[in-house]
């Protein structure tokens, strides 16, 4: 049942996308979406893809919260007529280990207030992330880990 | 009614759009070095244009037009942090120096 009602959120959305609002492309997008489905079907059935699913919606949320934020905090500091930057480049310990983490970890770290991530080492145990306030970076390095590495280990652990 | 509730939103989208990206251009001419001046463009920037192409995508009123808005705003999302640590990087990698405001540089010290 679930899957046919995701093959008909999916045909919409292919309809949408294609731009074409024809009977034969919504029954086309809805083969296709059964077939992308069909190939996919172990990985649904397994235990837990629901809550990874809300999980990562909720990874999704707090990033967006977080480029509207920091723009924000850019915007601010560049309008005022005395900037006060103590910017400098601090190193990260990394917990998340997988090549896809790291990069969407340092993805994350880019569009959040304040930092972005240049470098990682050759081990990869350390972010390299530069930071335009280094007034406080135990606080920083804290909310990183326990912001956006947390979520990360929670959506693929 | 509808119409005009739909003007009025895509304005506010284009004036807000606008302005987030004439911050990240006066943030590129304010701020002391590369690093710094990437926060500006990376963020302000992609926040800026991402507003300016939700505006686009619910002036036309049409959801295949909207969808494709929607998508370019997620690659904008995905490219613009990569081309911002690139950026860093590399100019890091041929020593380029931080700004004298700067306090500390980790890096430098892990790498020698």
């Amino acid at each position: 049942m679930i899957t046919f009602i995701l093959s008909l959120v999916f045909a919409v959305i292919w309809v949408a996308v294609t731009g074409s609002a024809t009977p034969h492309n919504l029954i086309f997008g809805f083969a296709l979406s059964t077939l992308s489905l069909w190939i996919v079907r172990g990985e649904m059935n397994a235990r837990g893809y629901w809550r990874r699913l809300g999980r990562i919606l909720s990874l999704l949320i707090l990033f967006f919260r977080e480029l509207a934020l920091s723009a924000w905090k850019v915007a601010v500091l560049v309008t005022s007529p005395r900037m006060d930057l103590k910017p400098g480049i601090f190193a990260f310990p990394l917990t998340v280990d997988r090549d896809f983490e790291i990069t969407l970890l340092a993805n994350l770290i880019t569009l959040t207030p304040g930092t972005l991530s240049v470098d990682v080492s050759e081990d990869r145990r350390m972010l390299f992330v530069h930071a335009i306030d280094c007034s406080d970076i135990e606080a920083t390095r804290r909310d990183i880990a326990q912001g956006f590495e947390r979520k990360i280990m929670e959506a693929f652990r | 009614m509808m119409d005009i509730l739909v003007a009025v939103l895509t304005a506010c989208l284009i004036l807000a759009g606008a302005g987030f990206a004439l911050v990240a251009a006066i943030g590129l001419n304010r701020l002391p070095d590369i690093y710094t001046r990437m926060h500006a463009a990376s963020k302000a920037g992609t926040v800026g244009s991402g507003l300016l192409l939700l505006a686009v995508g619910l002036h036309a009123g049409d959801l295949s037009i909207f969808a494709r808005a929607i998508a370019g705003f997620f690659f904008f999302v995905l490219t613009a942090p990569i081309s911002a640590h690139l950026l860093a990087m590399a100019a890091h990698k041929v020593g380029y120096r931080l700004s004298s405001h700067s306090t500390r540089d980790e890096l430098k010290d892990y790498e020698s």
